[in-house]
């Protein structure tokens, strides 16, 4: 295939008194796929994140967005280059309703408010939050939060969505109702997805491809398959597996 | 010379300015709220001198551990009582808070005291010594000299003492301070305290330099604020320069200017400071 | 789930509100003149704070310098009208330039140098406190000794030159407070409206979601600024004499500010509601400790009402309020 890639990531690196959190790391995420970076904690995905949604400058290399070079842009303007991110940890607009939250995303778009709020709803109905579209954010649950950051970003009408853990803490029937939704957003609007998680079970769901970081660098990519089967992965991952499924 | 004389009266009474704005650096560094009613409390720590000296003869500066010790339990009381409640809250909240205080307290000195100043006559008040080729006023040495020895004391409860480090830590790490065990509202009485503590000492001093009066609170804030910020907010070391650069200026701008602008080059050294180095002189980025 | 919380006003509220504009209407063909002064006194507070409310409550940048768009705004019209007899109405137009020129640098310094919180709010009042020095050595304006105009001996009053009696600045005041309020209601309406909102709430968010945070917060303080100014311009032609202590004072910022505190920040009716209740409070202070001679009593009556209500209300009294009243919200 000679397609170039929606998201291309190459020799990324950033420090941070004294510490390499993110060592040259590449990868690519092509138009419609769904990625997962995984690791265990501290190997840098959510720096990583970070820099492609343009939190930090990276020290060296580079993010190209859809043949566009968006190193180191604002995350604002990232987002107008079609970024859209949630947040480890959940920061919703508090005192606005769910609806009103999701609307703050959709007004990229448009400034009708009319046509906003429409697609603000429809969105909230794609992710099971419909229910809750006039309850003011801060009477969330912490699984509700989650979802609702994610509408927040989806909102945006980004062309890649950067998820940052959004599965944690929902149960297994949650989990399967939130993989079928992105798997479904992704077929349908030709979105591409980048995750972290560490919930496996959604991992090997959702992700057609996956890159594993260790201290700041990646150590190998693949197919689920590949990259279960590749024992640098048991050897580092499943060396702190008590970590990550105490986390999952 | 007489440049010279300037700078230095400006660098002592600056010093006393300095010991006033520890109090506000030190309450904001640790609980992160902003003292609205810092002005009032050391207009507190005057009028408890002023009375003492009128009641006992005493000099402010003999009563300055009594008012110290007096106004640390105010500032505890205040702390335990009221403004620890509020620390989690909005800024506009604290604000209304502390406004509702200082208001509180400039009313009630108008009550006890009325609008008219009020000053201690010191038979020293017109000594001064030859120092070399200067020539020293003798209340703004002993003020200032009181003033360094309060920021030294302090300095040395939070190197030295327990309760002092344990306060550190609750301003590095207020989470990490509670899961060690620390009790953190007590330690944040303590702290407001301290900070009541080095505003009123600094009020006795200051009453050796100026009358007292109840609507001069508000500009003592503002005042206070000035210093913090020129040297950063939080920073020790910092509110002694800040005191001592708006001491230099004010003396100099009264002097060789026009008295009533000396709070404008203030002000201005401020606006420059902040455009210029946010975090202050001596802060941290 | 409750989707009476959108745009559209509920009945409810347009009832009460139609209620309220009336009585407001009507009320000075029933009260004396002191009520009307009082009244008065009411309106701008309620005013400055609509606007204050706009950059502290709806985009959450806390200023307390406030009073020097007041000052400006008076200034400029004022010293426009002695020396050149320039019309109020349209020195109102340079003090909206002035004032919304100052604010939006005054907020652009401060947000470019990434100077937020407690920072941002001390140097409001640094910018305030050294206008009003600089005021007060400007001979210009008459500098400390105040500028002063023409007391109006017309017989009737004059709209287009802002001379004339109480009442007749107590209708332009309520047509001001009104349309402050129609334009605060529309603006959270819109996208600016939401955007500062989401702002308020978590900038990082904010940001992620593409909003230009820096250029909005300027927006939010130029605009606060212009319409502070708005309401100086009035307070000059009503006042006649102009005095940088008074007109820029910190007393004044402080003041423009706690009425939409108590009212309740943010909201679109808590400084009108709050206006209403510091301004009576402090009324009644008065003419009880007249009784007395006991200096600073309405001061200690004012700062203890001040902490009952940040203690048992710290939210504002109009968002209780509402909830008795059964009004929806009409926002918030």
């Amino acid at each position: 295939m000679s397609v170039p890639p929606l998201l291309e990531v190459r020799g990324l690196a950033k420090r941070f008194r004294g510490l390499q959190a993110v060592d040259g790391v590449s990868f690519a995420v092509p138009k419609g796929g769904i990625v997962a970076l995984i690791g265990p904690n501290g190997a840098g995905k959510t720096t990583t994140f970070n820099l492609i949604a343009g939190v930090f400058a990276p020290d060296r290399g580079s993010v190209v967005l859809d043949g566009a070079d968006i190193t180191g842009l604002r995350p604002d303007r990232a987002c107008h280059a079609g970024i859209g991110r949630t947040f480890q940890m959940v920061k919703p607009f508090g005192a606005l309703t769910v609806l009103e939250n999701v609307m703050v995303g959709a007004f990229k778009a448009s400034a009708d408010s009319g046509a906003v709020r429409q697609a603000a709803l429809e969105i909230l109905d794609r992710l099971g939050l419909a229910g809750k579209a006039g309850t003011v954010a801060n009477s969330l649950t912490l699984p509700e939060r989650k979802k609702l950051e994610t509408a927040r970003a989806l909102a945006t009408r980004p062309k890649i969505l950067l998820l940052d853990e959004v599965m944690a803490g929902l149960r297994p029937t949650e989990i399967d109702a939130m993989v079928r939704t992105f798997a479904d957003l992704s077929r349908e609007m030709g979105l591409a997805i980048l995750l972290t998680e560490h919930v496996m079970r959604a991992v090997m769901a959702l992700s057609h491809h996956i890159v594993v970081l260790h201290h700041g660098q990646k150590i190998c990519e693949g197919t689920p398959e590949q990259v279960s089967r590749d024992p640098r992965v048991l050897e580092c991952y499943l060396g702190s597996a008590a970590t990550a499924v105490g986390m999952g | 010379m007489l440049y010279l004389d300037i700078i230095i009266a400006g660098l002592l009474t600056g010093a006393v300015y300095g010991l006033m704005a520890l109090g506000l650096s030190v309450i904001f560094g640790v609980i992160r709220v902003v003292n609205f009613a810092h002005g009032e409390m050391m207009v507190v720590g005057m009028y408890a001198a002023y009375l003492i000296a009128v009641k006992t003869g005493l000099d402010p500066i003999a009563a300055l551990p009594l008012v110290t010790a007096g106004l640390f339990l105010l500032g505890y009381a205040l702390q335990r009582g009221l403004i620890n409640r509020y620390i989690a809250r909005p800024e506009h909240e604290q604000f209304l808070l502390l406004l509702a205080i200082a208001t509180i307290i400039t009313a009630s000195l108008l009550m006890g005291f009325g609008p008219d100043a009020r000053s201690v006559q010191l038979d020293y008040a017109y000594d001064s010594f030859q120092l070399g080729p200067l020539l020293l006023d003798k209340v703004r040495v002993l003020a200032a000299v009181g003033a360094v020895l309060g920021v030294a004391l302090l300095w040395g409860f939070f190197r030295l003492t327990r309760t002092g480090k344990a306060i550190r830590a609750c301003a590095d790490n207020q989470i990490g301070a509670q899961v060690v065990g620390l009790d953190v509202k007590r330690l944040y009485a303590v702290t407001f305290g301290l900070g009541a503590a080095c505003v009123g000492a600094a009020g006795c001093l200051m009453l050796l330099l100026i009358d007292v009066q109840p609507y001069i609170a508000t500009d003592y804030t503002l005042l206070a604020f000035i210093i913090v910020i020129l040297g950063g907010l939080g920073s020790m070391p910092g509110a002694l320069l800040g005191g001592a650069l708006v001491g230099v200026s004010e003396a100099l701008s009264g002097f060789a200017v026009d008295p009533s602008l000396k709070s404008a080059f203030s002000f201005a050294l401020l606006i420059l400071v902040l455009l210029v180095r946010p975090q202050g002189l001596l802060g941290r980025a | 789930m409750r989707s009476g919380r959108f745009p559209i006003l509920p009945r409810r509220a347009a009832a009460a509100l139609a209620l309220f504009v009336a009585a407001m209407l009507a009320l000075p063909f029933f009260v004396n003149s002191y009520i009307v002064s009082v009244l008065v006194v009411v309106l701008f507070a309620a005013y400055f704070g609509q606007a204050w409310n706009i950059v502290t409550g709806f985009a959450g940048q806390l200023s307390l310098g406030h009073a020097l768009y007041v000052g400006l705004g008076a200034y400029t019209s004022a010293a426009l009208f002695t020396r050149y007899g320039l019309p109020p109405w349209i020195g109102m137009l340079a003090g909206i330039a002035v004032a919304a020129l100052a604010g939006g640098i005054i907020a652009a310094l401060s947000f470019r140098f990434r100077v937020g919180g407690v920072y941002f709010a001390l140097l409001t009042i640094a910018f305030a406190e050294f206008t009003r020095i600089l005021f007060d050595h400007f001979d210009g304006v008459g500098a400390a000794s105040g500028l002063f105009l023409p007391v109006s001996s017309l017989a009737r009053d004059d709209v287009l030159l802002l001379r004339g009696s109480p009442v007749m600045f107590y209708y332009l005041l309520l047509a001001l407070t009104l349309g402050a309020l129609a334009l605060c209601h529309d603006l959270l309406r819109r996208r600016i409206g939401y955007y500062w909102q989401a702002i308020r709430e978590d900038e990082e968010a904010a940001q992620a979601l593409g909003i230009d945070v820096f250029r909005y917060k300027v927006a939010a303080m130029a605009l606060s600024a212009a319409m502070t100014s708005v309401g100086g311009a009035f307070l000059a032609f009503y006042e006649n004499n102009l005095y940088p202590d008074t007109v820029f004072a910190v007393g004044r910022s402080i003041e423009i500010i706690t009425a939409p505190i108590i009212g309740g920040l943010g909201t679109l009716f808590g400084p009108i509601l709050g206006a209403f209740v510091l301004t009576t409070l402090g009324e009644a202070m008065t003419s009880l400790s007249s009784g007395f001679t006991l200096n600073g009593l309405k001061q200690w009556c004012y700062g203890a009402a001040l902490l009952l209500i940040v203690a048992l209300q710290p939210a504002g009294l109009w968002p209780w309020l509402r909830a008795r009243l059964g009004i929806g919200a009409v926002r918030r």
